[in-house]
């Protein structure tokens, strides 16, 4: 019996390489926002056209407030061209899309839209107040908002087609006033 | 609370007023805080860096987080509630010290607990140790060829 | 060309390297010695492959061979030529090359030396250093290959991360893999004991100065990281407690702990046991530190990559720790030999103390580094271990250690009498605490400093204590001052190289303990003519330039500096890399001996009217580069080769 216990040293290793190895399941970058599940936070910016950008006036829709930035490259760059999609298919049946850019320069960013033909109301986030409040930590983020102006959902990351229609044809199809599940 | 909170501001008036020497005569006010700003800051995670503090950071978004910081304390927001404001929205991890609270606490007694194992297999061996020496002084050393042929061979071993 | 000749090159010397390390294990269990030999020069030919491949590589850097992807990926038209070369270990698959190359270069000294004096031994940790050679040419062939082909051949590459093209790229890399692969030396050495059954003194006598060169350049390696990041990371700090430093740190922990735990085995012949279990631990740490770098599971500064190469390093690293600790186990017996100690106050308890500190630490930072996986793992939170936790956890340990330093080096063997006890150190404590006052009187006021000036006090006094009474007994027989000095090192080198790598430690301690107490920093936005003050020195923007230069675009800012009188103009800077994606501030600053001044500058206006700086004053850093110094000189001394003993 007391011979056995030697070969506890080397078993005592695989907890650790365990560990270790569920380590590869996880991304470090992928933080979960403990915001999902809350109201979105009120913010009011001047879009690149000059117009007035703010969350308030679009209650009721389904939104959908995407963080970008000219440098972000190459996610921002596969993103557009799906939101911009998007944008033409859903503007007509309740869907308001807001692009955010952050930590740019206005040139880029006006570039950027330019390149991309992107016509759904982009602002510029120039003191970083907003994207901290959204708890963004990285570009591209995209939320979802239901018609009570609760985020419902958080993609990090470049989004696709299949992602985007997924999530707002659930969040279109609930009417305004009835609570979803979280 | 507000006299705590007046004390405070005393000291980190006078923290400020011993390490800014003379402070530049338009803006009292900042350098005041200055320094708590960076305690908040140093508090935080720079979350486009890789485990800088948001105090230490160089990048846009760390000095963007760090006017943030100075807006809400110069707003009127104690320590806390600007830390507690950031772990709202990005949660636990913007901390770069866990809070030594539930499953946290392993990570924080960890080191104590190393230690005092540690501490208590040296006692076990040292007083093994010298009761060793002690048995083994006691013991007459008659030394018969039997036994110094075994220590001979011993030796052998060793080299 | 180069790719495929690169590739082949590999490919055989990856053979070699398995076939021999297969010869060698044989030639180990049936005593043939024409196996080990072949084992021998299969080890001979593995270095002069790497060799060749090394060479071949930096031709494809200096020669802007875009065929090659890694040449591709990490230098441009535009990089500099010193650029070229220390690029060559820039990246991931550059760093794979660099420490095989290294292995396999202390695998040929191994050869050419070792030969005679390591008997039973001597095939087993050819052996062993094969096989740790066999994988990272095995990474390096399948994983992560230099030698990779690019098609179509790019016009001009990407360039090299704008944060190596810096001084410290061509030591801390060289001097840190040095230290991490010199540690497999005495490993193979432990694994060869374990597997000869003979694990009495012998291999540790052999390796002794391996051990002290590994531990060296680790310590190197660490200080200049620390400086490159000072200098040129631009957050005004050395040490983050990333997890990277903390994969560097953990070796050099457990590494320093077997430095002084050997001294016991040598002579007491005790903790045979124990030292084994520790040189495999510091060379596991190696491991660790590689896979940790390399599998992007954590978070860090300098995570090069994921994907399989993780699972490579993952499987070698179990393969590794449950050989290593499969042998300790099967060997326990002979291993579990009886100690004795006349007494608890002695020098091997002081040293067994240090050990239980040293490796207390040593898994605190590795619990601490791998928290956040573990907290995902158990609560589905994520979690962060950073800077504010390991300072405070650590510190006491640190100071524990250094305190110790005083006690270990002047304690009796054995027993230590009360008289010995107060002579030696009777005088360093109460100079000690006298110090502690005056400190405390001088106004000096985090207890920590206080605390840490008192002991490095007392430790100094001890040093100075010994050395001194040494040199008068020595000057009793008619020596001169100096020349009893020198002699008195050169005799006892071992032990005079110790205490001067003891006094390097305090000195950095001072600096580590003045910077953290009493550096300050403000930030602010300054129009230009405008002014800030911080400790006394006033900082006025004087203006902005922009320039290009070879392969990025750069905006200077001016600032004058003074304090009282006009002391300097630094010249921090941004630079616009086309391939990064934000700039890289290049800091500039002023060092002193007590105080430097640190200077990024943050945010401007385009027209150069305004600039927002980040404004430090650095106390005491200095002093951690010097006390760099003094450890070279240290061990330098304590690696010299022997004075003739009366045998």
């Amino acid at each position: 019996m007391r011979r056995a216990w030697r070969w506890l040293i080397p078993l005592s290793a695989i907890p650790v390489l365990a560990l270790l190895a569920y380590g590869f399941r996880t991304n470090p970058r992928d933080i979960a926002s403990p915001l999902v599940g809350r109201p979105a936070p009120a913010f009011a910016l001047t879009a690149f056209d000059g117009t007035a950008v703010s969350l308030e006036a679009h209650r009721g829709r389904v939104v959908v407030v995407n963080f970008w930035a000219s440098w972000c490259y190459p996610a921002c760059y596969e993103e557009a061209p799906v939101l911009e999609r998007a944008w033409r298919t859903y503007r007509d049946r309740g869907l308001t899309l807001i692009g955010v850019d952050i930590q740019d320069k206005r040139e880029a960013a006006e570039k950027f839209i330019r390149d991309f033909g992107l016509t759904f109301p982009n602002a510029q986030d120039l003191t970083g107040k907003v994207s901290v409040d959204f708890g963004v930590y990285g570009v591209p983020e995209t939320f979802f908002l239901d018609r009570r102006g609760q985020i419902r959902a958080k993609h990090v990351g470049a989004l696709t087609d299949e992602i985007f229609r997924a999530n707002v044809e659930r969040l279109l199809a609930e009417p305004e006033g009835k609570p979803g599940p979280a | 609370m507000r006299t705590v909170r007046t004390r405070r501001l005393v000291v980190v008036l006078l923290l400020g007023a011993t390490l800014c020497g003379t402070a530049a005569a338009q803006q009292p006010a900042r350098s005041v805080t200055e320094e708590t700003v960076h305690e908040v800051a140093a508090q935080l995670r720079c979350v486009v860096c890789q485990n800088l503090s948001v105090a230490d950071s160089p990048s846009e978004m760390a000095q963007q987080m760090r006017a943030i910081v100075r807006e809400r304390l110069a707003a009127g927001e104690r320590p806390e509630q600007v830390v507690q404001y950031f772990v709202d929205r990005y949660g636990e991890w913007i901390l770069l010290s866990p809070r030594p609270r539930g499953f946290n606490l392993l990570v924080w007694l960890f080191p104590a607990v190393a230690v005092a194992v540690g501490l208590v297999i040296l006692t076990v061996v040292l007083r093994r140790w010298t009761r060793q020496h002690r048995a083994s002084a006691a013991t007459p050393s008659t030394l018969d060829a039997a036994m110094s042929e075994r220590i001979r061979r011993e030796l052998e071993r060793e080299r | 060309m180069i790719p495929e000749i690169g590739r082949a090159a590999s490919l055989v010397a990856l053979v070699l390297a398995l076939g021999g390390a297969v010869a060698a294990t044989a030639g180990g269990r049936t005593g043939r010695s024409a196996l080990v030999e072949a084992a021998q020069r299969a080890g001979v030919g593995v270095f002069v492959l790497i060799s060749f491949c090394f060479a071949l590589l930096t031709y494809a850097f200096l020669t802007f061979d875009f065929s090659v992807r890694y040449v591709a990926s990490n230098t441009n038209l535009g990089t500099p030529f010193y650029y070229r070369i220390t690029g060559v270990w820039g990246a991931l698959e550059g760093s794979i090359i660099l420490w095989a190359w290294m292995l396999a270069l202390y695998t040929l000294i191994i050869v050419l030396r070792h030969r005679e004096t390591t008997r039973e031994f001597y095939p087993w940790v050819l052996a062993v250093m094969l096989s740790v050679l066999a994988f990272f040419l095995l990474v390096m062939t399948v994983a992560a290959s230099p030698f990779e082909r690019l098609a179509p051949v790019p016009a001009d590459g990407r360039g090299l991360n704008p944060l190596l093209e810096d001084t410290g790229m061509i030591t801390h890399p060289v001097a840190l893999y040095l230290g991490f692969t010199g540690l497999t030396v005495p490993f193979a050495f432990a694994i060869a004991a374990l597997v000869t059954g003979r694990v009495g003194d012998a291999w540790i006598t052999m390796t002794r100065r391996w051990t002290i060169i590994a531990w060296y350049f680790l310590s190197l390696g660490l200080l200049i990281g620390g400086w490159w990041s000072y200098h040129v990371l631009g957050w005004g700090g050395y040490w983050a407690w990333d997890p990277v430093e903390n994969a560097a740190f953990m070796p050099w922990l457990a590494a320093t702990a077997f430095l002084h735990s050997v001294m016991i085995q040598e002579r007491r012949r005790m903790l045979k046991l124990w030292n084994i279990s520790l040189i495999i631990l510091s060379f596991t740490l190696t491991l660790f530190g590689t896979f940790l770098t390399r599998s992007g599971i954590i978070a860090s500064v300098h995570a090069f990559t994921q994907g399989a190469i993780g699972i490579l390093f993952l499987s070698f690293l179990a393969l590794v720790v449950l050989v290593a600790l499969g042998l300790v186990a099967l060997r326990w017996d002979a291993l579990r030999a009886q100690g004795e100690l006349d007494s608890v106050v002695s020098r091997e308890s002081a040293f067994l103390l240090n050990n239980v500190l040293l490796i207390a630490a040593t898994f605190t930072v590795f619990f601490g580094t791998v928290f956040p996986l573990l907290s995902e793992a158990v609560r589905g939170v994520k979690v962060s271990v950073g800077a504010p936790f390991f300072n405070q956890v650590n510190i006491p340990l640190f100071l524990s250690l250094i305190f110790l330093m005083g006690v270990g080096p002047l304690i009796a063997w054995r027993r230590a009498s009360t008289d010995n006890l107060r002579r030696n150190f009777l005088w360093p404590v109460a100079l000690g605490f006298l110090a502690a006052l005056v400190a405390f009187g001088a106004g000096v006021r985090p207890t920590l400093a206080v605390l840490t000036f008192a002991t490095t006090v007392f430790v100094s006094a001890t040093i100075a204590l010994d050395f001194g009474r040494a040199t008068r007994a020595r000057r009793r027989t008619g020596e001169r001052l100096l020349p009893a000095m020198g002699g008195l090192l050169l005799r006892h080198n071992r032990r005079y190289g110790g205490f001067l790598v003891h006094f390097g430690v305090l000195v950095i301690a001072v600096g580590v303990t003045g910077s953290h107490a009493w550096s300050v920093q403000t930030e602010t936005t300054l129009k230009r003519g405008e002014h800030a003050e911080l400790a006394g020195y006033r900082v006025r923007f004087d203006g902005l330039s922009a320039s290009e230069e070879s392969n990025h675009a750069k905006v200077t800012g001016a600032f004058t500096v003074s304090n009282g009188r006009v002391l300097d103009v630094l010249r921090p800077a941004k630079k616009f890399y086309p391939q990064q994606q934000s700039p890289i501030a290049a800091v500039d600053y002023r060092l002193g001996l007590t105080e430097d001044i640190y200077l990024v500058l943050g945010d401007f206006a385009r027209d150069g009217t305004e600039a927002t700086i980040k404004l430090q004053v650095n106390r005491l850093v200095s002093w951690i580069w010097i006390g760099g110094v003094v450890i070279t000189l240290g061990a330098l001394l304590a690696i010299l080769p022997e004075a003739r003993r009366p045998a």
